[in-house]
């Protein structure tokens, strides 16, 4: 789709579903989670959202790096094979 | 810990096309997380621009412009100006007060767009430019740049029989920038993220252009595993291969002083743009980085 004068009339509209790029898809125990807000602050896609007071991961756009695993102190996070 | 540490808002969008395990997108997340949402960006040329904005869609949320490599801090100080004028003659968003945040990689920063930001600086804008450090043109396929480090191997410094990486130093791009006299210059890492958060709201508070530098690990580049990128960070503030300081109105201060600083080796063995040096040459370059930390104090 092309608008005139190439104006992009919605910020952030990147609806481009990068989660199709993983490998390893991190798995979030929300029963270990201390929120101590490490993975969400490091998360390069902005992925990890919190939803009723505990932080959730959006596989649409999670591409899989793990920094997330890396990083988590009390290792709430795991990863696994990504299964197609 | 029940207190909320970090504002929630994204001024990112998820779905941009950078790499996993980028660097530059933490870094941009953490900044504008600081800044908040009245914020106006512009980005030189560079792996920023490339992943954020494929036509038709834009990740970002705030209003942002792209120009050319050279001229990031040039149309930095224009915005800037214009917000001035129109606030004054217009009463145009008159009790607003409006971040301007040019970001630019290493290559348009230390190399091709110094000049302007070096006019811009000295101007006395009130503008914050962040030089997002991955130490090459990652953009384009891994070129040195004037950042690129002793011994890295990129594409246009490659290791062979004869050379072995590169042969310059990284150019200090904090100090030349403190060199020219200006109110709030300061290092930065996408590691500690309370520390580069503080320095830019300080920045932006700040009447007057500021500059930080923050090294960003870059996966594809410095080809480690993309799970690295925050504990890469880590170790070279950790390993003193890059300090993080502040200069605020000429005081200089580190912000963080690592315990004891970490032998360089576990820095260098994660990274393959290193894989070549030898035990004589780690030696080499930890003697050259002792010096450096000695000189700022750390």
């Amino acid at each position: 789709m092309v608008t005139v004068g190439t104006i992009i009339y919605e910020p952030g509209n990147s609806t481009n579903k990068t989660g199709s790029w993983r490998v390893f898809k991190p798995i979030m125990d929300k029963d270990k989670c201390v929120m101590c807000e490490n993975c969400f602050i490091f998360c390069p896609e902005g992925c990890i959202k919190e939803k009723d007071g505990k932080f959730e991961i959006d596989y649409d756009y999670c591409k899989g790096c793990l920094i997330c695993v890396n990083e988590c102190p009390v290792k709430a996070i795991s990863s696994i094979r990504e299964e197609k | 810990m029940t207190e909320k540490q970090f504002p929630r808002e994204e001024y990112l969008a998820s779905g941009h096309r950078g790499c996993a395990g980028c660097g530059a997108a933490i870094i941009v997340r953490q900044a504008l997380k600081a800044a908040g949402k009245d914020t106006i960006v512009v980005n030189a040329t560079g792996c920023l621009e490339v992943m954020t904005t494929p036509y038709p869609e834009t990740a970002w949320r705030v209003p942002w412009i792209h120009v050319a490599f050279e001229n990031a801090a040039a149309a930095a100080s224009g915005v800037e100006r214009a917000i001035k004028v129109l606030q004054r003659k217009r009463k145009k968003y008159a009790n607003k007060k409006i971040n301007v945040i040019a970001f630019g990689g290493d290559g348009g920063t230390a190399d091709i767009g110094f000049q302007a930001l070096s006019g811009a600086m000295e101007r006395g804008h009130n503008m914050l430019y962040i030089m997002y450090d991955n130490e090459a043109y990652m953009n384009t396929g891994i070129q040195r740049s004037s950042s690129t480090p002793l011994l890295a191997s990129t594409t246009t410094s490659p290791v062979g029989t004869v050379i072995k990486g590169e042969d310059r130093p990284k150019k200090d791009m904090a100090m030349i920038i403190a060199a020219h006299g200006v109110p709030y210059v300061a290092t930065a890492c996408l590691s500690y993220p309370e520390d580069f958060m503080n320095k830019v709201k300080k920045a932006c508070e700040i009447e007057g252009p500021a500059f930080i530098h923050a090294l960003q690990p870059c996966t594809t580049g410095w080809k480690y595993d993309p799970k690295y990128t925050v504990k890469i960070g880590r170790l070279a503030v950790e390993t003193g291969v890059f300090p993080l300081y502040e200069i605020k109105n000429g005081e200089f201060k580190i912000t963080y002083r690592p315990l004891k600083r970490k032998p360089l080796n576990e820095y260098v063995k994660l990274q393959k743009r290193y894989r070549h040096l030898t035990d004589k040459d780690i030696e080499m370059l930890q003697k050259y980085i002792d010096e450096r930390c000695k000189l700022l104090g750390l």
